[in-house]
């Protein structure tokens, strides 16, 4: 236990020797990096040997109402192995995609907020007490604001970085409200289940969805989600893909546990929520141009599919199906860890290409797979495991949801299956359209030929960006061929989300087939082996290399006249306009000999243009006359602060 | 599962399918009032396929090669988990319908990867629209097993097809008939049959299938084939199972009837094709989405 409070410290002070080391130096960003690298092996082994009597410390602390109470259980100890694990890899990559001598302005102060945003996520998820957990929470919000206005010379930078901090003190304000009310329910700061009180617990419940949801980027409230990591470097995208944005559902998680009795409308208003987050998620990432907004948007799409799946844990829960609640939650948590490794994985693989070619847009990448085999592999690999398929380890995850809706649907109750036998098809609606987007994006960004000259110039980037990738692709193979090895720890997770139900639980392995699921995954990987071979044989005299592409005959192709990913999702576009609304200039063609003219289409972001800004620009011409208050001097502030306090004494 | 049955399993998959696109052609030449090709043709064209050398562009990389392995592959392992007629699969297990629907999913992203490498505009609009109806048929499968799922209990593709099939009709008869309907016009549009698509047409602008390997030959282009014939095959039983729900009284009873309703089916396929033309591009999308509510149909009246 003392082991993770010298990781969270060593990983939280990796950035302060570069701060004071020489500016142009390789010093300081080596340093960060062991530090961070070995705090981070600390903090997994000390959840490795966490003895299980003595994992709970409590220092003094001087906080009104805090407490320097950590502990780590079965939850905690799964989201701390998946911070630290994929802050270390970032960190390893960084080291050249950011690295000092390139980016002397910035890179110090990304280093040093990189760690700190660490730190503050491995505190949060052990804290034992709601204040020490707003600190922690704090932290890490404040340090990604830094990490994200990296280049914050730029004005885009900036304005998604404003973004960022408005939605994230929104959902903070959220949290006070909802542990003050915990407190009030409970009368402690301490996370302890709250004496039965239906609207206080539903307060609690609405509050913490709010702002656990606003973090988590569930579909309403994920304005702040595509833009931010768009335009962080993409170590710390992958960070925030990959574990900030599970800081939220962490948070929803150990809230929902504190219920043993939820109301039947929770889970299914998660459920509803995951399943709208899922669709939306993925048809809003069809119409993107970027690449790295185009992979924001499916972490929105994955954050629904764990929340399906916490969902159905939290209905099970109402329902008393104990079967439902290991299903569900072990399918939400291990989705947790997926989407962490392949979303990293993609982000990862998405700043290598940036790295080479300095291009964010798809339609202006291809054919990259033959300068960057190896980052277009990892990115291969990261692509099919995030469409949920088979051999890698998406489709366990997803596999443990379906089962858990289909157990739904096989179940008691005139209505209650319906809820299942129409969630189990959206998810696949959200697997096709995953698959769609991205064979649409490793398609035109890897293959074919590149349609721009920077795009041609594309290199395969050094082994310090390589063995990150390598590693996280790896993690993705483990899992989709063997998940009998994580199901312990999803067992004893579950076991400490629903801790009523110790008697009577099955474990994980035995309500789904994993020992299938290898035996099919390894199935496939030995047909394609003796498929592959036998091609190759049979295509050893095939003409190659001398030869273009047929084109049913065209003698002049140009790059330009490839398929480009608008293209490619134009129809789907078209499909789910109702939902995407999105903008297109078409341009008129007048006269015998039309004059030159262009075409452009997007997608803008439903909720944030079309609701979130007009409703601020009119709440903010209503506030207009407020502004004389704000005198820009502190003194005025400080008297402000005296006489609210003063009246709020006189109250009392 | 005895010897005997996993042979016999594996000789169906293997040898059926490509007589069904011969009877679907034969269908299709004695409506047009012609001759037509033999029955046995597509496996001819198969050998001499498979003999044949290829071309390689040199705008491809090995995902190019990797479509036909992929497509192929998926479609014989997800062949292991369709009981055919009142047979079980040989592999069986609880989600395994899942693992049916995401096997194809896997060849599909394959497949357009592959349409893709080629840098032609005509493959990557194949590609397109193949993944972009494909969106669209994948909620209806899931319904139309989810019906069979809340029908028998079970969940597996061997017991949602198994015995109990017969004994749910009485009762879930207006369901089963909708699933029917529905999975009907899924399997004409992910095996690219007339309306959704014309495997014979001359114009690749129009097509989607056919255009997406179109720089395929060879052996590869064999692979496709009979990866695409598999897929019909595999889709084709599921419906013949539940139309024709008929528990044997001896294995080989059985056998004969699902080989029967095979190739009715194929039959019925010439005959749509025969006397339908094919939708505007921009239509498909609303036939499919028809599908999707019809099967939700099939789930509600389920529910009654």
């Amino acid at each position: 236990m003392s082991l993770l409070v010298v990781a969270v410290v060593l990983v939280g002070a990796s950035g302060l020797p570069g701060l004071v080391l020489c500016r142009e130096g390789t010093a300081g960003e080596r340093v960060a990096t062991a530090l961070l690298v070995m705090g981070s092996g600390c903090g997994i082994l000390s959840v490795f040997f966490a003895p299980p009597e003595a994992n709970r410390i409590d220092f003094p602390w001087s906080v009104p109402g805090g407490a320097f109470a950590l502990s780590i259980d079965a939850i905690s100890a799964l989201f701390l192995i998946q911070i630290f694990v994929i802050s270390a890899l970032g960190s390893i990559y960084g080291l050249e995609y950011w690295s000092q001598a390139d980016h002397p302005d910035n890179g110090r102060k990304l280093r040093f907020f990189y760690g700190l945003m660490t730190a503050g996520m491995a505190t949060l998820v052990v804290a034992r007490n709601s204040v020490l957990f707003l600190v922690g929470w704090e932290i890490m919000a404040l340090a990604t604001f830094f990490t994200v206005t990296t280049e914050d010379h730029l004005p885009a930078v900036r304005e998604v970085g404003y973004l960022y901090l408005l939605a994230t003190r929104l959902g903070t304000l959220c949290l006070f409200a909802m542990f003050a009310l915990l407190h009030a329910a409970t009368g402690t700061f301490e996370f302890v289940t709250p004496s039965a009180r239906a609207e206080l617990s539903t307060a609690i419940f609405l509050l913490a969805l709010a702002g656990f949801g606003l973090k988590a980027g569930l579909m309403p409230l994920h304005v702040w989600l595509p833009g931010a990591h768009a335009n962080a470097p993409s170590h710390v995208s992958a960070l925030m893909s990959g574990v900030l944005i599970k800081m939220g559902i962490y948070g929803l998680v150990r809230i929902c546990s504190l219920f043993p009795n939820p109301p039947l409308w929770w889970g299914g208003v998660i459920l509803c929520l995951g399943v709208v987050s899922g669709i939306l998620g993925v048809a809003f990432a069809i119409g993107q141009h970027d690449l790295k907004r185009l992979l924001a948007y499916h972490s929105v799409e994955n954050i629904g599919i764990i929340c399906i799946g916490l969902g159905l844990a939290v209905l099970g829960r109402s329902l008393g199906r104990v079967e439902l609640v290991a299903l569900g939650l072990g399918g939400a948590l291990l989705h947790v860890w997926n989407h962490g490794l392949f979303k990293a994985l993609l982000f990862l693989s998405a700043g290598s290409v940036l790295h080479a070619t300095g291009i964010r847009q798809i339609d202006r990448l291809g054919g990259l797979l033959k300068p960057m085999p190896w980052t277009g592999l990892a990115f291969l690999v990261g692509a099919v495991a995030i469409c949920g398929l088979p051999p890698l380890n998406g489709f366990v995850s997803e596999l443990l949801i379906y089962l858990g809706l289909f157990r739904v649907v096989i179940g008691p109750g005139d209505r209650m299956w319906l809820a299942g036998a129409f969630a189990a098809p959206a998810l696949a609606l959200v697997g096709a359209l995953a698959i769609a987007c991205f064979v649409k994006v490793f398609g035109v960004a890897f293959l074919g030929e590149g349609r721009t000259e920077r795009a041609r110039a594309g290199h395969e980037c050094g082994p310090l960006m390589l063995v990150p990738m390598a590693a996280l692709a790896s993690g993705c193979f483990v899992i989709g061929i063997a998940p009998v090895l994580v199901a312990p720890v999803l067992d004893s997770a579950v076991a400490a989300w629903a801790p009523e139900w110790i008697g009577g639980r099955t474990p994980l392995a035995h309500l789904a087939p994993l020992g299938s699921v290898t035996m099919a995954a390894l199935t496939i990987l030995a047909a394609l082996s003796v498929l592959g071979a036998f091609l190759g044989v049979s295509t050893r005299r095939a003409v190659g290399g001398a030869v273009g592409t047929w084109d049913c005959g065209y003698a002049a192709p140009a790059t330009t006249m490839q398929y480009s990913s608008s293209s490619f999702g134009q129809m789907l576009v078209g499909v789910f306009s109702w939902a995407l609304w999105p903008a297109e200039h078409v341009p008129g063609i007048h006269g015998v000999f039309p004059r030159r003219t262009s075409f452009h289409s997007q997608v803008p972001d439903l909720v944030l243009d079309r609701a979130v800004y007009p409703v601020a620009r009119s709440v903010g011409r209503v506030f207009a006359w407020m502004r004389w208050l704000q005198l820009g001097s502190i003194n005025a502030y400080l008297l402000y602060i005296l006489i609210t306090l003063v009246a709020l004494l006189l109250w009392r | 599962m005895p010897p005997v049955d996993f042979i016999v399993h594996g000789a169906l998959v293997l040898l059926l399918p490509p007589l069904l696109l011969g009877v679907i052609t034969k269908v299709k030449a004695a409506f047009a009032g012609r001759v037509g090709a033999p029955l046995l043709q597509p496996y001819h064209d198969l050998i001499k396929l498979l003999r044949k050398s290829s071309v390689f562009s040199r705008t491809t990389t090995w995902v190019f090669r990797a479509g036909p392995v992929v497509g192929l592959a998926t479609a014989l392992l997800a062949a292991l988990l369709i009981p055919l007629g009142d047979r079980a699969a040989p592999v069986s297990f609880e989600g395994d319908l899942v693992l049916f629907a995401y096997l194809l999913g896997l060849g599909r992203f394959f497949t357009v990867a592959a349409a893709l490498d080629t840098g032609s505009a005509f493959e990557g609009m194949g590609g397109a629209r193949e993944a972009t109806f494909s969106c669209l048929t994948e909620p209806a499968l899931f319904l139309c097993l989810l019906v069979l799922v809340r029908a028998s209990g079970s969940l597996s593709l061997s017991g949602m097809l198994g015995p109990s099939l017969a004994g749910s009709w009485p009762h879930a008869a207006a369901s089963f008939i909708a699933v029917v309907a529905s999975l009907l016009i899924v399997i004409l549009a992910e095996t690219s049959r007339i309306p959704f698509d014309d495997p014979s047409t001359h114009l690749e602008l129009t097509m989607i299938h056919e255009v997406m390997v179109l720089d395929h030959g060879g052996p590869a282009l064999g692979m496709i084939l009979y990866g695409a014939a598999i897929k019909l095959f595999l889709l084709g039983a599921i419906v013949v199972r539940i139309a024709v729900p008929y528990d044997g009284v001896d294995p080989w009873s059985g056998r004969a009837v699902f080989v029967g309703g095979m190739l009715l089916l194929a039959v019925v396929i010439g005959v749509v094709e025969s006397v339908m033309a094919r939708l505007r591009l921009l239509q498909i999308p609303s036939l499919l989405v028809t599908a999707c509510v019809l099967s939700a149909f099939a789930v509600v009246l389920l529910a009654r």
